[in-house]
């Protein structure tokens, strides 16, 4: 294989690990959206919160690591969904904005707008976040109203845009197809499933594990019911595939599918996930703590190789559709090789990352140790 | 259409600095509030001594109100550069988005994780296992600042890529011509060894205040020993590091320069003007001294920016009209320059279309530094690009009077703290301060002083280098993306009210904790 092609494929993995790892991370917000039905009193809620605080910075992480990466990796998506759905991604970006502040200041001396103001933006941007999340991923499948013109600058006068969106709801339009709002409506349980799972594994208070693991089955029923809409909608239509040779775009019946047929480990990964995803749900509904390792490493498993088969075996990862050969492939949309190299580089270091990660998750989750108290 | 553009680009470029400035209000003190409690609980960690481990707890908690909007506003900015400014993120993401998503996988994570021990780790790891948390949540905002300054360090001084007609955008060539780039080292050292300035003001104005109430007189002044020495000692850096960064923006930004010091016609022993009352600009006749009064030291300028009192200095209309025998070109020739390197990119495009493979070739060529057609085109065309884009030579000029108070403003603030940190040190350390109830307050009232000209020093930076997002390559009006202005007005404003509402309630809360001192609750 190519190296510029190898690169392009390993750069769309970590891209894939980025936003499958990104979606798991939202079980804070899905703990958030819980909150007004899981906890009864104030002592409650705190607990709830104090168990997801330090957690919310990693989801804020993996959302600055997952735009960057994209960024550098694949700039004219960068450019093209960005700056085309920008209405969707300012909201979103807006939604985090509050939620961080709410974890920050909710609670503190001299807050300014009191703790229901706070918990209000956590209600609302539990729910919201994941929404739009999956409303806009949901598009890498569905596709956006786009045109690309890479030499719009080839002029020094009038349009110089190198990407024009074709609607004028920049990336509110996206409702309207179903399987985006379906996605979307995923994820939002999704998060809510996990956060019940993360709750079962960090609160000790048994009347709160109690009402999360009820809480759990109907979370996991209603996104198997949206997830299944989304999935059925997207395997049963035609996806866009792209000529190796030419770049040439064109629709493809039952693409989605194809490509797991076509990429066994990926298919093996999706039914490994859907299968630890399933053995979660079940190991939640008994309130075992451990039901996030199953649920968690499920749902990243599954999101991962959606998102493979969304942009491998020459796929148009984010079609056009205003004209179809503006569609972004990894390799019309990649960037240069030697950048794509230097940072493959840097992206070593990812392992070192996750040891960490996992170190101080594993420290501040201790019980206190009185004899070192300070 | 062009005032659909214009409106637009004037919106998302108060969008960005909106952003930007609301991001800087949090970022220097978190860059070096870190290292100072990174320090305090070094020394408790030696010593054992109680004190400074209840010192370094009440700056950390601090530190915690001050870190959450730090991060969504960085989030909110990292965006920008898609939903605001689309076609440049095309045009450089090959180079731009590199350090940014370095900086996430090295630095952010790196950062985030260790907090989390910080904050949550005093009983559940070991001293030393904290102590280590604390140094790398450190060393991780620091690093995390690097990325960043580099990727802004690049859009001043394009360095380390070529550009690749084929894809129309620019591409890396040498990552450590973009890492160490002179500008970027610059930038870097002196970015963060302001931020370690203020953050220091920051410890010796609170602790001050408790100094003036009566209050934590042990804490204050222990507090005031460290600051008042990191602080002496990162204002000298700074201003070593500021000089370096003038002789530099002098040699690649000569418009900036010269807009620092309203320097409208050149000459050689150029003065620097420490103070100045200016005259509008439209006013001047030629060879009139641009201010009402003022006070300059002569040759200063020339001495700063080439290392010699009687080297020549470009005015800004010396850059505008050329000057043939110092080697200027005009900017009327370099636009004519700029727009033929846009119509060979057009000629590539028509080709490209027709199919044309000879011609494809043939003007491929110009685009490859390793052949001599090549190299004269790129040395004496397409370096002047972005100058193809502008409509008048007057674009070129940024606004004079900000960027000349802003860089008075950072600079004597700057030499200010110099003497502060002295004195405050020195009667500290003979334990008169207290006694010296104007110089308390006087260290209250610098912490805003001190904020103002950190972000002084990023609007001469930012507003100097206008109209370019990158220096001579692309003008922001090319960069922006295609959304209504009214779109990008009603963002702008969702934005000025939500930070707003953000940095009240910050400002409350840290005024309240800083009320109830180092023993008073962290939550209600």
């Amino acid at each position: 294989m190519d190296t510029l092609v190898f690169l392009q494929h390993y750069w769309w993995f970590l891209i894939a690990l980025l936003g499958a790892v990104l979606v798991f991370l939202l079980f804070v917000q899905g703990g958030q959206g819980l909150l007004p039905q899981l906890a009864r009193s104030e002592a409650e809620r705190t607990a709830l919160l104090a168990s997801l605080d330090h957690k919310w910075e990693l989801t804020f992480t993996t959302l600055v690591v997952f735009g960057g990466a994209f960024f550098a990796s694949f700039p004219l998506f960068y450019a093209v969904s960005f700056g085309g759905a920008c209405y969707v991604w300012l909201a979103l970006l807006l939604l985090f904005v509050m939620q961080a502040a709410a974890f920050g200041f909710r609670g503190r001396e001299g807050s300014l707008y009191g703790r229901r103001t706070y918990d209000a933006v956590l209600a609302v941007g539990g729910t919201g976040s994941p929404f739009l999340l999956g409303t806009a991923l949901g598009t890498l499948f569905t596709g956006a109203p786009f045109v690309v013109n890479r030499f719009g600058m080839a002029r020094t006068d009038g349009d110089l845009f190198i990407a024009r969106w074709t609607s004028p709801w920049h990336g509110l339009e996206a409702l309207a197809d179903y399987r985006n709002a379906a996605l979307g409506l995923a994820l939002v349980f999704l998060s809510r499933l996990l956060a019940c799972h993360y709750f079962l594994s960090a609160v000790a208070d048994p009347a709160l594990r109690e009402r999360a693991r009820r809480r759990s089955l109907p979370a996991a029923a209603l996104f198997l019911a949206a997830f299944g809409l989304f999935f059925a909608g997207v395997a049963s239509a035609a996806g866009y595939g792209a000529d190796p040779a030419t770049g040439t775009v064109s629709l493809v019946e039952g693409k989605l599918l194809l490509n797991l047929r076509q990429m066994p480990l990926a298919a093996v990964l999706a039914a490994g996930g859907v299968a630890a995803l399933a053995w979660g749900v079940a190991a939640g509904a008994r309130g075992s703590r451990r039901a996030l390792w199953a649920s968690g490493a499920g749902s990243v498993a599954t999101v991962l190789a959606l998102l493979l088969a969304a942009g491998w075996n020459d796929t148009a990862y984010y079609p056009s559709l205003s004209d179809m050969q503006s569609s972004l492939t990894i390799r019309n949309s990649s960037s240069s090789r030697f950048t794509l190299r230097v940072m493959a580089v840097v992206s070593l270091l990812l392992p070192v990352v996750a040891g960490y990660v996992a170190y101080a998750w594993r420290a501040v989750a201790r019980p206190p140790r009185p004899h070192d108290a300070a | 259409m062009i005032t659909d553009i214009m409106q637009t680009v004037e919106w998302s470029r108060a969008q960005f600095a909106l952003t930007a400035m609301y991001h800087w209000c949090f970022v220097p003190l978190t860059l070096g509030l870190l290292v100072l409690i990174a320090v305090m609980e070094s020394v408790w960690y030696r010593t054992g001594d109680a004190r400074w481990l209840r010192t370094t707890k009440f700056w950390m908690r601090l530190f915690g109100v001050n870190f959450a909007v730090g991060v969504a506003t960085g989030l909110v900015l990292e965006f920008e550069f898609g939903t605001n400014w689309s076609n440049y993120s095309h045009f450089v993401g090959d180079i731009f988005g590199a350090p940014l998503a370095i900086e996430g996988i090295v630095a952010f994570f790196l950062e985030t994780t260790f907090l989390a021990v910080m904050f949550f780790g005093w009983d559940r790891v070991s001293r030393g296992a904290h102590l280590t948390a604390t140094w790398l949540t450190a060393v991780g905002a620091a690093v995390s600042a690097l990325w960043i300054l580099v990727a802004n360090a690049w859009m001043q001084y394009p360095a380390g890529c070529t550009f690749d007609p084929e894809h129309v955008r620019f591409e890396m060539t040498s990552f450590t011509d973009v890492l160490f780039s002179p500008v970027a080292i610059n930038k870097f050292t002196h970015t963060l060894l302001s931020s370690f300035a203020l953050a220091a003001v920051f410890v010796t104005g609170v602790s001050a205040w408790y100094l003036l109430r009566g209050r934590e007189r042990d804490m204050a002044r222990r507090s005031i020993a460290l600051a008042a020495a990191f602080g002496f000692a990162a204002a000298v850096l700074t201003a070593t590091t500021g000089d370096r960064s003038g002789a530099v923006v002098a040699r690649v930004q000569p418009m900036k320069l010269a807009a620092m010091e309203a320097l409208y016609d050149g000459r050689t022993e150029a003065p620097l003007t420490v103070f100045g009352l200016l005259k509008p600009a439209s006013r001047l006749a030629p060879g009139e001294k641009p201010y009402r009064f003022g006070f300059e030291v002569p040759g200063l300028l020339s001495a700063m920016s080439f290392r010699d009192t009687k080297a020549y200095v470009p005015g800004i209309n010396d850059l505008l009209a050329g000057d043939a025998a110092r080697g200027l070109l005009s900017a009327a020739e370099k636009m004519r320059r700029g727009r033929e390197a846009v119509a060979v990119l057009a000629r590539y495009r028509d080709a490209r279309r027709a199919g044309d493979g000879a011609e494809l070739a043939r003007l491929g060529a110009l685009f490859n530094p390793a052949t001599p057609d090549g190299r004269a085109f790129l040395d004496e065309y397409f370096a002047y690009l972005g100058y193809g884009y502008l409509r008048s030579e007057q674009e070129l000029v940024p606004c004079v009077p900000l960027v000349f108070y802003a860089f008075r403003v950072m600079v004597g603030v700057g030499v200010l703290l110099l003497l502060f940190f002295a004195a405050v040190w020195h009667l500290n350390r003979r334990d008169r301060l207290a006694r010296h109830r104007w110089l308390l307050r006087t260290a209250v009232a610098a912490v805003p002083l001190t904020y103002l000209a950190s972000q002084a020093g990023w609007v001469v930076a930012e507003v100097g280098r206008q109209p370019w997002a990158i220096q001579n390559l692309m003008p922001v009006r090319v960069g922006v993306t295609d959304v209504p202005p009214t779109s990008v007005g009603v963002t702008f404003g969702l934005f000025v009210v939500l930070f707003t509402l953000l940095l009240a309630a910050e400002l409350c809360i840290m005024f309240r904790q800083i009320e109830r001192g180092p023993d008073g609750p962290e939550k209600d």
